[in-house]
């Protein structure tokens, strides 16, 4: 600073020149920042467009799991859970739990029978303020290790090229078990029937401050019924969401909550590997379902069920999908709440 | 030309400094951390919301101080338009140092997300859960965040203008340690 003041022989465009470089260099560090310069980088923009169904864009639904039907009730808790985290949601007690049954399609109208994936988005609250959220689908395995892959499994999904499917699966031999599960694996004639799986795994800290990388799942009560995709196709487009109301309105349906620990070697990092059969699992509490209500004035319908929604106990992991998630779904629920009158409520209209 | 001693105070003067880190850092996370998938979004984002309350605080605290002990005159030879330019200019990163914490922290409360700080702590919602004001408020951050960077780098702009150009003392009235301009009499 000194020099530039001794020094009058500066011309003033010289010092135009420099603050213009110095504007530019920062205007150009901001961009560079925002990845203009990186057309390569894994956007939520991109990842979203690459949902996008022949259908075309959902307006003012979900860009993923885009047809759900909301419910809520409680989960109860049975103390076990403490073993494993400080968190509230474990201590024994009953929390208000909020969520929505759903297929793994971007099509809100898809047929109930046309979709393999099914999925549960559920929030627990406790009386701290605190609130986990959590996503989960019915698959045993991720068909992908990263999030790049799972870009690349849209990109050939929605390719015209026949081998396209064929090319991806040669890429990405982790896709051979959620694949085998796809073609092989019994198909249920409900919502209440399903095995719901986190697959993420997370990082669960308990009160002396011991951290332990766990996944879990949500096991039904209800006996699983095997019916043939072509006997489920018959039931009609909504079949799901007829079966589920009414079958809550008949009782309440429950789940088994079960978190299973994994050993220091275990893949934590990769959703698309199965831990193996014997780690230590811990139940630790039930989930009751006690009331469905369609989506379009549901409970559910504004609730980004982001898995990075957690309380004090538990944290991400090694895993890369959940801040992918994450990232992906809130690109999701800012275009679906400015899409609302895409997808208008009832309820003002059908209140007397 | 602003004479020896007009300078804003040190709390001043420390304060200025302290937000430009703190808004520098938020605007480039806030435009990497929508850019990316990649883990480093939830780490972005863990940063982004508590320091963008410490800015709201401290905007405060400034606000305060500023309306305490006000701010050096201008040159008396600075021509008029550059001088409203400087007043409404002021006047705007005021606003948008208090506002855009507040539109952060109100979208996120219409989107029913808890707002969480460092260590699990966190803050009430500010607003109802609402789909059309989760909409509004989020597309005013959005954009309002690009028009604070734009102000920023008018403001490194004009600073550097009268550093260089002008050597009228307005920069060093905030420069954070005295400068060769100021200490010249006693040489």
């Amino acid at each position: 600073m000194a020099q530039l003041h001794q020094s009058p022989a500066r011309s003033v465009f010289g010092s135009l020149v420099l603050i213009a470089v110095i504007i530019a260099g920062g205007a150009a560090a901001f961009a560079f920042t925002g990845g203009w310069f990186s057309p390569q980088r894994l956007t939520p923009d991109k990842m979203v467009d690459a949902l996008t169904p022949p259908t075309g864009e959902p307006l003012g639904h979900r860009r993923n799991h885009a047809k759900g039907i909301c419910f809520t009730g409680v989960f109860d808790a049975n103390g076990a859970g403490t073993a494993l985290s400080h968190a509230q949601v474990f201590t024994r007690g009953q929390y208000p739990a909020l969520g929505r049954f759903n297929l793994g399609t971007a099509d809100p109208n898809a047929a109930d029978a046309t979709v393999r994936v099914r999925g549960m988005g559920l929030q627990i609250s406790t009386p701290d303020g605190q609130e986990w959220r959590s996503a989960m689908v019915n698959p045993p395995v991720f068909p992908v290790s990263t999030p790049q892959g799972f870009y690349e499994l849209l990109l050939a999904s929605a390719s015209k090229d026949p081998d396209a499917m064929k090319t991806f699966a040669a890429a990405h031999p982790e896709f051979a078990p959620f694949g085998a599960w796809a073609t092989k694996g019994p198909w249920t004639g409900s919502y209440a029937e399903e095995r719901y799986n986190g697959l993420n795994s997370f990082v669960f800290t308990d009160s002396s401050g011991v951290e332990h990388t766990v996944r879990w799942s949500l096991l039904p009560a209800a006996q699983p019924v095997s019916v043939s995709p072509d006997d489920l196709a018959k039931r009609g487009p909504d079949f799901l969401e007829q079966e589920i109301t009414e079958r809550v309105r008949g009782g309440p349906q429950r789940w088994t909550m079960v978190v299973t620990v994994a050993n220091s070697a275990d893949p934590t990092a990769d959703p698309s590997k199965a831990w193996p059969e014997d780690r230590r699992t811990v139940e630790v509490g039930t989930l009751t379902v006690q009331q469905i209500e369609p989506e379009r004035d549901g409970p559910c319908r504004d609730i980004n069920f982001d898995p990075t929604v957690l309380p004090s106990g538990i944290r991400t992991s090694d895993d890369p999908f959940p801040a992918a998630r994450s990232s992906v779904y809130a690109k999701s629920y800012d275009l679906r709440t400015a899409e609302a009158k895409d997808y208008p409520r009832t309820a003002m209209e059908a209140k007397p | 030309m602003i004479g020896a001693g007009q300078r804003f105070t040190p709390l001043q003067r420390l304060l200025h400094w302290l937000m430009a880190v703190c808004i520098l850092t938020m605007l480039f996370i806030g435009v990497g951390m929508v850019s990316t998938v990649m883990p480093k979004y939830l780490m972005l984002v863990s940063i982004h919301k508590p320091l963008g309350i410490a800015i709201l605080v401290l905007a405060l605290v400034r606000l305060v101080v500023r309306l305490r002990y006000g701010a050096p005159p201008l040159p008396a030879d600075l021509p008029e338009p550059m001088k409203l330019g400087a007043q409404l200019s002021h006047y705007a990163l005021y606003i948008l140092m208090i506002g855009m914490p507040l539109l952060g922290w109100g979208m996120l409360s219409a989107a029913a997300y808890p707002v969480v700080l460092f260590g699990g702590a966190h803050l009430p919602a500010i607003l109802p859960q609402s789909d059309s004001l989760h909409t509004l408020l989020w597309d005013a951050h959005f954009y309002l965040a690009y028009v604070f960077f734009a102000l920023v780098l008018l403001h490194i702009a004009a600073a550097l203008f009268h550093a260089f150009v002008r050597r009228d003392g307005v920069f060093d009235a905030m420069a954070p340690v005295p400068t060769h301009y100021e200490i010249a009499p006693a040489e």
